[in-house]
């Protein structure tokens, strides 16, 4: 029962990645080009509503089913990072147009050239995992 | 009936991406993409290799669901939902056929890059390769991506996410407006 509804979720999130065009290589480029506002419009509604979300999460100590906390705990508080980290992010970002999310959406859309993508992420994970203790952070 | 094709617009999509964080918060879970990737390195065995991947992945099963929920979505909304164009700015497109790239408003992604054919390109593959590989690298050692930071971190004024999502726009930029136009020279 839980896993459909997981599963329900995912695929409510894989129609909307599709439909509203943030899992296009091109509305990537767009975006880092400020050739349109259509992305910044999507992660700033998005975050406009998510931050009075949790803001009333907090006020009203709202928990999650079955009585628990909701995951909000602070990160880690570090510059490094969360800098350079992002950085890199950014760079594959835009190069290969895709982040997480719709990278799985698009091999469900039958690019096969994605899974390329996706075995790359992979391997960074990967490499990140073995090298990590020698990595400022 | 052309409705049903069409793109939804930012104020459609932005709220229902806040509303997808909230359903996973209330069921008690975190919105995050790429910690998929670390828990599939650790169903593959990366534990033997890495304490990172020494974790009790099984845990993570509900975002492995998510992921395969991510995929059938990505097949609905492209076989049924989508005449799978995206049309962009104008000056956008100028700026891409002047790299060589033309399928702008004939495509969902450049055929430039992800056709079958172009994959026969050593170049392409790299790009793909590699901009995969930056992807996970980054994700994992800024520990989260778009999901992660700009949307649950920042949206719980997180200082960390708002650090790394100014990283993803800086590393983001550099590679569109300084190494673009080196590798599409």
């Amino acid at each position: 029962m839980k896993t459909l509804v997981y599963l329900v979720i995912g695929t409510f999130f894989g129609i909307l990645m599709y439909k509203s065009e943030a899992a296009s290589w091109f509305r990537i480029f767009e975006m880092f080009e400020f050739g349109a506002f259509h992305m910044y419009g999507i992660i700033g509604s998005a975050l406009v509503l998510g931050v009075i979300g949790v803001q009333i999460i907090k006020r009203f100590n709202i928990k999650a089913i079955g009585g628990e906390d909701m995951h909000l705990k602070p990160k880690n508080k570090s510059f490094a990072r969360y800098a350079i980290g992002g950085i890199l992010f950014g760079l594959g970002w835009a190069l290969a147009g895709a982040c997480p999310g719709p990278m799985y959406v698009l091999a469900g859309a039958g690019y096969i050239s994605i899974l390329i993508v996706i075995f790359g992420a992979l391997l960074g994970t990967f490499v990140y995992g073995l090298i990590k203790n020698k990595l400022p952070h | 009936m052309n409705w049903i094709y069409d793109p939804w617009p930012w104020y459609v999509a932005g709220p229902l991406i806040a509303l997808t964080m909230f359903i996973l918060l209330y069921a008690g879970k975190q919105f995050g993409m790429s910690s998929n990737l670390r828990t599939l390195c650790s169903a593959a065995g990366g534990g033997k290799k890495a304490d990172f991947f020494k974790f009790n992945w099984k845990k993570e099963r509900w975002n492995l669901t998510v992921m395969i929920g991510a995929v059938i979505g990505g097949f609905i909304a492209s076989q049924y939902l989508s005449n799978n164009t995206v049309e962009i700015a104008s000056d956008v497109v100028t700026k891409l056929n002047s790299y060589g790239i033309n399928s702008a408003g004939e495509s969902y992604l450049p055929t430039e890059l992800f056709s079958i054919e172009a994959l026969s390109s050593p170049k392409n593959l790299l790009i793909l390769i590699i901009g995969g590989f930056l992807v996970g690298f980054g994700a994992r050692y800024a520990g989260g991506c778009t999901s992660g930071h700009a949307i649950s971190g920042l949206s719980n004024l997180q200082l960390p996410s708002l650090i790394a999502v100014i990283g993803f726009f800086v590393g983001g930029l550099l590679m569109i407006h300084l190494i673009f136009p080196l590798i599409f020279a």
